[in-house]
This record gives C-alpha cells, structure tokens and sequence, in this order.
C-alpha cells in the first residue's frame, strides 16, 4: 500500500513536470491553427482552430527580411545545411584529432589535449570579434562556409573519443598491424566502425549545437539570404499566429533528429553495449 | 644459419629497465620452440621483438636469411596468437580470417578458399556468420589460431595463448595446437608461466629468467638434467625438494643424514634437490618423513610432510599404497638421482 502511494506520488510530480513543459508549447500550437483576428480578441486558445494549412503555408512562402529576400523555408534550408556542415565537420576533426592524441607518439599528448579541453572555457562569444575579423579577412561572411567552420571544432567530442579510444585494448592495433593495417588502415577498418553508436551521438550533438547557433550567423552573415531559422525567430515580423507557426515549426529540425536516432544517442553517450 | 636466429638481442625500455640481458637462440624450420619463465621475466618480451611489436635496443634478428631489425611488422609475415585473443569485435568470423588476407592485396576467390580451408582444419566452419562476442572461450581461441593459420605466415607466435580458458579446455587446446603444429609444420615459438604446457607442447625449451635463458634443451633433458637452481625449482611438478647441505671430502651432510663418495670436487654451502617422484620407501633409510597431509590423485599419492628440522618435504608415491596421516615414513633416493647446487651461485656442480 505504502509503495502504491509514493509510486503515485513520484508519478505525480513527474505529470505536473510534464504538463509545465507541454502546456505551453500545446498552447501555442493550438493558438497557431486559428485566425489572427481570433486571437487578438480571446487570448491564447487551448484547442485547435481550422487555419492549420493557411497559417503554416503562408509563413513558409512568405518573403520576409527588411528587404523581403528570405522566405522561412529558405531559413530552413540555411539552418539544415549550417547543422549538417557543423555536425559533420566536427565530428571528423574531433576523431582524427582524438585519433593522433591517442595513437601517435607525440611528446606531451596529454598536454596538447588538456589545451584543446580548456577551449570550451573560451566559448565562441568571447573569441567572437577576433574570429569575426579572420573570416572578413578572408572573404568569408556571407557563406556557409564562414557559418559553419569558425564552430565546427569541438572539444567535447574530442574527449569523448579520445576517453573511448584509450579503452580499446592495444592487441587489437598490435593484431591489426601484424595482418598488414596501416594506420590510415586501423583507423577506418577499426576505430570508426568501433566508435559507431559514439559518432551518430556527436552528430546529433553537434547538429543541435549548429542549428541553435544564434550569435554568430548574426554577426556572420548581412546578406538577408543567409538568415537561418533561430535568427528568423527574432527578425521574423508578421501577425501573432505567423510567429506561432514559425516558432512550431523550429522546433521539428532537432526534435526528429533525436527521435530517429535516439537508440544510437544513448547507446552512444552511455556506452551502454 | 638457422631459420629464425637471435643474436645478442638486448631490451632496455625507456625507463631503464633491462627486461632482455643479450640473448642469442636459434630456431630451426618447423621447431616448436617454447619460452618458459616466470611473470615479468622477458619472455613476452622476446616474442614481440620477434614480431616486431617491441623495438630492438640492440643485436639482431634473422628470419629466413633476413635482417629483420627494422622490418615492420604488417612486413615481417609473422602471425601472432594472443593472451587475450585480440579478435576483432566488429568483424564476423569470416572477416576476422579475412582481414590479414585483404590487406596482401589477394582476390576473393583465394581468400574465400583459404578461410575455408583454414576454418574446416579447426572445425569453425559453422561459425562463419557469428560475431566473436556469440564465441565460447575456446572457439575464440580457435578463431584466433585460424587467423593465424590462414596467412601461411613465416612464423607462429603464441603469447600465452591458453591461459584464459578453463583448466579441461587448456589441456585438450594444448593437445590441438601441437596437432595442428605438426600437421602444418609452421616453425613456432609459444610463450607460457606453466611449466606442464611448456614440457607437452617443447621440441625445445628455453627457460628464462630476469631476461636471462637460463637453459636451452628438449623437454627431457631439462628435466632430467637441470642446469641451475632455478631451472630445476621450475620445471617439474610438484616442486622438487630443496634442503641445505654441506660437501667436506665428498661427503654431502644435511641435516640427519649423509650422502657419501658424491661425483663432485665441490667444497661449501650447498642445496640438495630431490625430486618427488625419485624417492622409494625402504629399510636402509636416508631420509625420515612424518606425514602431514596425502594428496590422492587417483594414480599417484602426493604426501607432505616435514623431516626432523621442520623442513616441509614432498613423496611421490603409486597410488595403491595407503598412506595414513601422522605415519613415519623412511625414504631413499632413488638410483642416486639427486642434484646439488651451490648455494651462492646456483650452479649445478655434481
């Protein structure tokens, strides 16, 4: 009896935690599918109204920016490639770098890793004007590739491969060697399909980190067609329930990222095997 | 020169520890040669030096006719078995043979024809598809050895091979490798700590300590012939028995008895060493043992006891003598097999 109630209890708490992060969110969902006029009369509304497909396809085609240039599918897109590029370019840094820490001779590798490691202390918002300037220099604001590099090193999946491949056992290189793997060989036949689940998880990582990128597309980018969507949240202008549509449709990028590969993400970050 | 010949080989980490003093062997093509020490000897040591996974700080390696100093080791067409397997996880079966085969640049066909061949020898056949971690311990081991096998490389290395598998296992594995050993002829040098594999398994033996080779022979002459203390110490199971003695005019005196008109011209502190099983019961005795504690292992009786000076002793009996606890027991030597060691140097002197 005494277990019933606490399990109730603890169950509890954990929908009144669930129904504080989703009301809000249902809210504005619910409020999207309505009419403008409707919701400048009555407030917030809880259930849905009938302008669902109107509401979302307008905002999607609709050309925004001061200097109507952009329309939020275009910001899609921007964002879909500048977390794509973050995730993939990060992630392949951080193994080869993980990868030399860890088998390369190299005097004071444990040295040159804790270097590495304090970078997160120094996050992009401190370095943002020097980094700003290196890209003007070299012609790269307004591209992706001025989006994407400056962030696409990344200390924390250099430590999580580095502490994974510290684990796997040197017979397997010293097997690997004595059947003819070179370490170009090792490396791809061995340590990637190792560190698979630990990759898909850097991606999603990486991804989420690159599309939430907020600052620095700002600063990065002037020309209206580089805008990506957690920019066009601010920027975005427009009637009530067009902003809860394009709030909405934010979210969906990384919230089906994790749902299709959540399996890897958690097998990935708790070694769970 | 021989197949495989070590010349003044030498091993000194980084650190400063001197793990291999200069060392020179040879093996002949098709030996099994086994390496046997305790831990931390430089056996291991030894091996990976001659597959190329350890630097040479100084002497040479040949195999076949060819300095292999400074070839590496994917180069060296030397195929090693680990302590721990060392299969890869992610690969099936077929892929784990495979891998070795791929890398040389061979065609399917071939390759195909070789793991099959090489999977049908050890009986692996049906595990093909499955993943090492689906593996039982000795079918990991014959994986393994199969990997080994399928390249057809100059020479097999075995790093303490057996020593993760269950005792029944180790012992039928043992009876397999030397099979496959003969069958296929691959010269080989296999590295263990347990003395009844090294003597099963030796064409010839290498005892090692503290990077030392201590002595170097076929199976049975090291038995019977011990060069050294700790040879004899280590080779022989149970343990042969040590007492302290003293040698004056040819006449060894330990404590309550004397052995008279020995084959030495040694004089001073030495160590009498007495095998268990060189020791009969009889009425002229030498030795008088009260029994402590009888192991019956069925064909053999192995009886404990302490001499008069408290000395722990061990008999080795045939199993059909009833020997009770607390029994006094007189002992000779038989056929005058006893060995005796200086006790300073631990050289054999008789």
């Amino acid at each position: 009896m005494t277990r019933f109630i606490t399990s109730s209890f603890s169950h509890l708490i954990l929908l009144i935690g669930i129904l504080i992060m989703v009301v809000p969110v249902w809210m504005i969902f619910a409020s999207s599918t309505h009419t403008s006029s409707m919701i400048n009369m009555n407030g917030l509304q809880m259930f849905l109204g009938d302008s669902f497909y109107e509401n979302y396809l307008r905002v999607l085609l609709y050309q925004g920016g001061f200097f109507k240039e952009i329309t939020a599918l275009k910001m899609f897109f921007n964002s879909f490639i500048m977390a794509t590029g973050v995730a993939i370019l990060s992630v392949v840094t951080s193994l080869m770098a993980a990868y030399a820490l860890v088998y390369y001779r190299i005097k004071y590798a444990t040295l040159l890793f804790w270097i590495i490691f304090i970078t997160i202390l120094v996050p992009l918002e401190l370095r943002i004007f020097p980094t700003y300037s290196v890209m003007a220099e070299l012609n790269l604001v307004n591209s992706y590739f001025g989006l994407i590099v400056p962030i696409s090193a990344s200390a924390i999946a250099t430590l999580f491969f580095r502490q994974f491949y510290k684990t796997v056992p040197d017979e397997l290189l010293e097997s690997a060697k004595l059947d003819g793997a070179n370490t170009w060989r090792f490396f791809v036949d061995f340590l990637i399909p190792l560190s698979k689940t630990m990759i898909v998880a850097m991606l999603i990582f990486m991804f989420v980190f690159g599309y939430n990128q907020y600052l620095w597309p700002l600063l990065v980018t002037t020309s209206e067609q580089y805008w990506t969507v957690v920019m066009g949240l601010k920027m975005m202008s427009g009637s009530i329930v067009h902003r809860f549509a394009f709030v909405m449709m934010s979210m969906v990028p990384p919230i089906l990222i994790i749902i299709v590969l959540q399996k890897y993400f958690i097998k990935g970050v708790f070694q769970d095997k | 020169m021989s197949f495989l010949d070590l010349k003044n080989v030498t091993k000194i980490y980084p650190n400063g520890t001197k793990a291999v003093h200069e060392t020179s062997l040879s093996v002949d093509e098709g030996e099994f040669m086994v390496f046997v020490g305790p831990s931390g000897c430089g056996k291991s040591t030894l091996l990976r030096m001659v597959a190329g996974l350890e630097d040479i700080t100084e002497g040479d390696i040949n195999l076949d006719g060819k300095l292999i100093n400074e070839v590496d080791p994917s180069e060296r067409d030397v195929a090693m078995v680990f302590q721990n397997y060392a299969l890869y996880p992610h690969m099936n079966v077929y892929n784990n043979l495979a891998y070795g085969l791929k890398n040389r640049g061979i065609d399917k066909e071939t390759i195909e024809q070789k793991v099959n061949d090489a999977a049908k020898l050890l009986q692996i056949s049906d595990y093909l598809q499955r993943k090492p971690s689906m593996l039982s311990g000795g079918q990991r081991q014959r994986v393994a050895m199969g990997r080994a096998i399928v390249r057809n490389p100059k020479i097999f290395l075995f790093d303490e091979p057996l020593s993760n598998l269950d005792a029944k296992l180790r012992i039928q594995m043992r009876l397999e490798i030397k099979k496959l050993q003969q069958k296929v002829g691959v010269t080989s040098i296999f590295v263990t700590h347990d003395q009844v594999e090294a003597m099963t398994l030796a064409d010839r033996l290498a005892v090692i300590n503290n990077g030392i080779i201590e002595q170097l022979g076929t199976p049975i002459e090291i038995y019977d012939n011990p060069k050294s203390l700790f040879v004899a110490g280590f080779i022989g199971s149970p343990q042969m028995n040590f007492l302290d003695g003293n040698i004056k005019n040819k006449t060894l005196s330990a404590e309550g008895f004397e052995i008279k008109d020995i084959d030495s011209d040694f004089e001073g502190e030495v160590k009498l060493g007495i095998r268990p099983e060189h020791l009969s019961q009889s009425e002229n005795s030498l030795i008088n043992l009260k029994v402590d504690l009888v192991e019956q292992l069925g064909s053999d009786n192995l009886v404990y006891g302490q001499l008069k000076d408290k000395k722990d002793f061990c008999y080795r009996c045939p199993g059909n003598l009833t020997i009770e606890k607390g029994a006094d027991l007189s002992l000779n030597i038989e056929n005058n097999k006893y060995y005796i060691f200086d006790k300073s140097t631990g050289k054999r002197v008789n």
